[in-house]
């Protein structure tokens, strides 16, 4: 029996990747809306809305670097030091992130972590945006190494995805809050849902527009006849997330708006992916080029297959135990 | 020189991002393990005094865990940054290894920490109980998967070499319990349970400076002191044969541990001497005669090779690793006297009422921390010149990244985390200053699983 481990593969990691940002985007995007939020209950309240959830969310992006090591170690080897400076700035950014849920409650002076729980979450979406355009630009590769200039990374688009991702993870953050809270923080989040939400689907359009320009083998994907038979359900589902989002949030539903809000995440993902396909380091490097010998896949896949479920069990089970709406206290103190 | 300097920088940022990641780690392994005994003892004997240690120490390993978690997601990405030819070349033998440590236990940590920090009520005992030993059981996992990668570094199996150069598995079985794993596990987990025991005790110590009767502070310093009394000695054992292992494997790192230059028959062992490099012999050394080859082979006249045995670019840098290894050796001695120490003063009943006992616990209190770096910095410094023992030089593993890079990224570690770890830290300590609350109330008559006699 042969499997193409490569592209299953592929798959689990591409998988992985989209549960981190769905997860770990709306504890980031809490931190993003937190100086929008002036009133330090509102605020203890957010916080403890993901406190007991946030460090799973997190473990995704451990696995997603894990993995990458394991399967494809030569796209591991080339990405990380094309993005080094993004890389670094994001790991950094994630150490004030995480430490504010356990220091914030144990200190008179709040503001000190307040700030580095708002500052680390912003600079470390901001670092994912930047890299995440930049592996889109394409990354050049010579020698197994990575063969482009230190500032590669830096450019007018891979500027607009950072942005873009600060803009969608505050929509994920917001409508989380929507479902998670009430009264007065609850108001908020339908504002900044209101306000994300239009923003995020305008970058959608811009990325979307730009993208194709960047690689002839994203504009054929996209525009070649007869591909664009198989890819133009992508947009039309987006105008459909698109209005459930709007009506959802006009109608003051609970859980409405944040599944369109995934929705929008899942389908741009799956964008992200038509355009990459079939390559890991675009345009450098494909899957099957960069993945380590079968046995590796294999070995490491038996781990998944048994493992992963479990995880999904008592990952689910952890939001299940403390499902509900949040009160101001009861999480960290 | 300019790809001399980047190397170099390179090799201080790792070893700074994880020296100071370790710490946490070893800490929230034995916190981990003393909390799920806590809870255990809670549910046995419903006293409500071990609910109170285990709330105390609870709050307490959720900061060093935290702090754990975040300095360690740089680890994972570290080597694809700072270390791609090398993550290139091993990725299919060590990535996997990688792989199940955040599969079977990073998740498992993570996604039981929450129900064990905050879910008492929620779940009930039974289940939070539960939460409790699979986050211990995640943080013994994790140890197990990365110290079998980091062996597989020092003591290399299981392999072939493909054409693109990597490094490939014939047998994984050999790759995992490669041949110095084992002792490293051992050595570490034990380490990493005697470090959290002289916290524990020093805090225990802390209390009973300030009142005797503390029933809290008597229950932690005594089951601190009984992981001292019986782990030090087994410590000692477990590191003794570590080294021989070393010996094995590693030949010159044990000469440089132990100082020796020349190859002899019926070696000294140097108590102290400050090596040199540059000449090629331990100036002022304190030594005993033959005891050397009799520790290092059995046998008072058995041959030890010396560091004149390999070419000098194949030598570890002599001095950092026998000053490491001494310092190790030297709290590992006094963990082993402190140890003894609680055993006479329990025969004469006197555990609670010595306090030079407990001035010198709370001096031996982060005592762990320092032999643990001690340790580490001797069998990672002793390896050198290689990341992959024999096989694969750290010169050749490091990424092109240009000096000025790896300097900016260092400088920012480095003020980050003295910075973040530095406040992390003080408000650990401030955690300990407080005394355990008085007893909370025990499990109501009938629901403790022993019954007990109060005491």
């Amino acid at each position: 029996m042969t499997m193409d481990l490569p592209l299953i593969w592929a798959g689990v990691i591409a998988f992985s990747v989209l549960v981190y940002v769905i997860l770990d985007g709306f504890d980031l995007g809490i931190g993003i809306l937190f100086p929008f939020v002036k009133i330090e209950a509102g605020r203890d309240q957010m916080m403890n809305s993901v406190a007991p959830v946030w460090d799973g969310n997190q473990t995704w992006l451990v696995l997603g670097g894990g993995a990458l090591f394991a399967v494809f170690p030569l796209a591991y080897a080339v990405i990380m030091p094309a993005l080094y400076v993004p890389i670094i700035v994001m790991l950094l950014a994630l150490i004030f992130r995480g430490v504010a849920f356990e220091y914030r409650f144990k200190t008179r002076r709040k503001f000190v972590w307040d700030a580095s729980f708002a500052g680390g979450s912003m600079l470390a979406t901001f670092a994912q945006g930047i890299a995440l355009g930049a592996l889109v630009q394409g990354i050049p590769v010579a020698n197994r190494a990575y063969a482009g200039g230190w500032w590669d990374w830096l450019t007018p688009f891979s500027v607009l995805t950072g942005a873009a991702l600060v803009v969608g993870y505050a929509l994920l953050g917001a409508t989380w809050l929507i479902y998670k809270t009430e009264g007065e923080l609850q108001r908020a989040a339908y504002r900044f849902a209101w306000i994300a939400g239009t923003g995020i689907l305008a970058m959608i359009g811009m990325v979307s527009l730009w993208t194709p320009f960047l690689n002839e083998n994203y504009m054929a994907r996209w525009f070649g006849w007869p591909q664009v038979l198989y890819v133009m359900p992508v947009p039309l589902l987006v105008a459909l997330c698109a209005f459930a989002l709007y009506s959802g949030l006009s109608t003051k539903r609970q859980l409405l708006p944040f599944l369109a809000s995934l929705g929008l995440f899942i389908l741009s993902f799956v964008g992200l992916l038509i355009s990459f396909f079939p390559y890991i380091v675009p345009s450098s490097v494909t899957i099957w080029s960069a993945a380590a010998p079968d046995n590796s896949l294999a070995f490491t896949l038996v781990g998944a297959a048994v493992l992963l479920p479990i995880i999904a069990l008592y990952t689910i089970h952890a939001y299940w135990v403390f499902r509900g709406k949040v009160a101001a206290s009861g999480g960290y103190r | 020189m300019e790809g001399l300097d980047a190397l170099l920088l390179a090799r201080i940022q790792f070893a700074f991002t994880i020296s100071a990641h370790i710490i946490f780690p070893a800490f929230s392994i034995g916190l981990a393990s003393y909390l799920a005994i806590l809870n255990g003892l809670w549910l046995l004997s419903g006293r409500g005094v071990f609910l109170s240690l285990f709330d105390y120490w609870k709050k307490i390993f959720a900061v060093a865990f935290g702090m754990g978690v975040v300095s360690g997601v740089v680890m994972t990405y570290q080597f694809g940054t700072n270390w791609s030819v090398f993550s290139d070349r091993t990725g299919p033998v060590l990535g996997p290894l990688m792989a199940y440590e955040v599969l079977a236990a990073f998740f498992l940590e993570a996604g039981f920490l929450g129900i064990m920090l905050f879910g008492r009520e929620r779940v009930g005992r039974g289940l939070h109980f539960f939460a409790t030993l699979m986050v211990a059981l995640g943080t013994l996992l994790s140890a197990f998967w990365i110290l079998s990668a980091n062996s597989w570094m020092h003591t290399p199996a299981g392999y072939a070499v493909n054409d693109a150069g990597q490094f490939i598995v014939t047998d994984w079985w050999a790759v995992i319990f490669n041949p110095s794993f084992p002792y490293r596990l051992v050595h570490m987990v034990l380490a990493a349970y005697l470090t959290t025991a002289f916290v524990v005790g020093a805090v225990g110590a802390y209390h009973l400076l300030h009142d005797r009767q503390r029933p809290a502070a008597r229950i932690m310093f005594s089951m601190a002191l009984w992981m001292a009394a019986l782990g030090a000695p087994l410590q000692i054992l477990a590191g003794d044969l570590h080294g021989l292992n070393t010996l094995k494997h590693q030949p010159a790192k044990i000469a440089a541990m132990e100082g020796h230059f020349e190859t002899a028959a019926g070696a000294p062992l140097i108590l102290f001497g400050i090596p040199n490099a540059a000449e090629e012999r331990t100036d002022y050394a304190i030594s005993i005669p033959k005891l050397g080859s009799l520790i290092l082979t059995h046998d008072p006249n058995g041959v030890v090779r010396g560091l004149k045995e390999w070419p000098k670019h194949e030598r570890p840098p002599v001095g950092i690793v026998f000053w490491s290894f001494r310092i190790m050796m030297g709290i590992g001695f006094a963990m082993l006297g402190i140890g003894a120490w609680s055993l006479w003063l329990r025969y004469r009943r006197r555990l609670y009422d010595s306090t030079w006992m407990h001035r010198a616990a709370i001096v031996m209190g982060p005592s762990g921390f320092a032999a643990l770096l001690a340790g580490w910095f001797t069998t990672e410094i002793g390896r050198q010149p290689y990341t992959v023992y024999g096989l694969m030089t750290t010169a050749e593993s490091v990424s092109a990244i240009d000096a000025a890079a790896v300097g900016a990224s260092l400088a920012a570690f480095v003020v980050v985390y003295f910075a973040i770890f530095g406040a992390g830290t003080y408000y650990i300590v401030r955690l300990m200053r407080r005394p355990p609350e008085l007893a909370e109330p025990g499990l109501p008559a009938g629901e403790a699983l022993l019954v007990t006699k109060p005491i």
